[in-house]
């Protein structure tokens, strides 16, 4: 199923599929030409890593005319992020809450 | 690229028709939304405006597309910052589409505008609002609970 994490973390354990991603989050929705263009990856290379990417959802595709455009998907790292450090963050936040709290009360005394 | 456009997508194990309701239930939305929240009657043509939690307008537009449970579309500008407002409208789709298993939403944020601002603006967003619909609706919490205000940041 495209949601599950193990796809997720197998794309993203790869240099190449990791570039992709690095230049779709500068230019978002290239084609599969302007994405070989920048790369010394082989046309089918880039084709491979692309189907890869989209089943664990983290690149999604759009069509326009008869160009296939290609979208970098933040959404799967994004449940990662909030899944191990949105806890610690949350903390963080909290923290310095309470410390503006506790300095903005010693200035009204 | 003429314009600037981001695409997200997430599957949620619910049904379309929750999910509807989460897009345009008030009560709702101000779980997941970090305190802001969406008011409009969702018909097309209606007037549409997100609120901070002080009342004041975030942003504002209006329906142009209103498909229980499938599609909503809505023109989308930027109140609050001159410098966003400027750009004008964005248009933000949300597609509901049932799958084997779950249901999947794709939220299509786009503006007729090389390197716009604000869609550059909204793209931290979007993934946290989608994690935590999906995390309501699957298992009743959010998985971030704080309000957060962009207009700090700015």
């Amino acid at each position: 199923m495209a949601t599950n994490e193990d796809n997720v973390f197998k794309a993203l354990a790869d240099g190449s599929r990791r570039a992709l991603l690095d230049r779709l989050r500068v230019c978002n929705g290239l084609t599969l030409n302007e994405l070989c263009e920048g790369h010394e990856m082989t046309r089918q290379a880039v084709t491979k890593h692309l189907a890869v990417l989209e089943a664990a959802d983290l690149v999604v595709t759009k069509w326009r005319g008869r160009e296939k455009l290609h979208y970098l998907n933040p959404v799967p790292i994004n449940e990662i992020y909030t899944r191990w450090i949105g806890k610690f963050e949350r903390g963080r936040l909290q923290a310095l809450d309470n410390l503006k709290e506790a300095l903005e009360e010693d200035r009204h005394e | 690229m003429s314009k600037s456009e981001f695409i997200y997508t997430i599957y949620i194990k619910t049904t379309p028709e929750k999910l509807w309701d989460a897009l345009t239930n008030v009560e709702f939305m101000k779980q997941y939304w970090f305190g802001t929240h969406c008011e409009s009657d969702w018909r097309a043509g209606s007037s549409w405006r997100l609120v901070f939690a002080d009342g004041q307008t975030a942003d504002a537009g209006e329906i142009v597309e209103s498909v229980a449970p499938k599609r909503l579309a809505i023109r989308w500008r930027n109140e609050w910052n001159p410098e966003l407002k400027e750009e004008g409208y964005s248009l933000c789709v949300f597609d509901i589409e049932p799958t084997d298993s779950a249901v999947k939403l794709t939220v299509t944020h786009s503006l007729d505008k090389e390197g716009s601002k604000l869609i550059e603006a909204v793209s931290g967003g979007w993934p946290q609002v989608l994690s935590n619909i999906k995390s309501l609706l699957e298992t009743g919490q959010v998985v971030l609970a704080q309000h957060v205000d962009c207009r700090e940041k700015a």
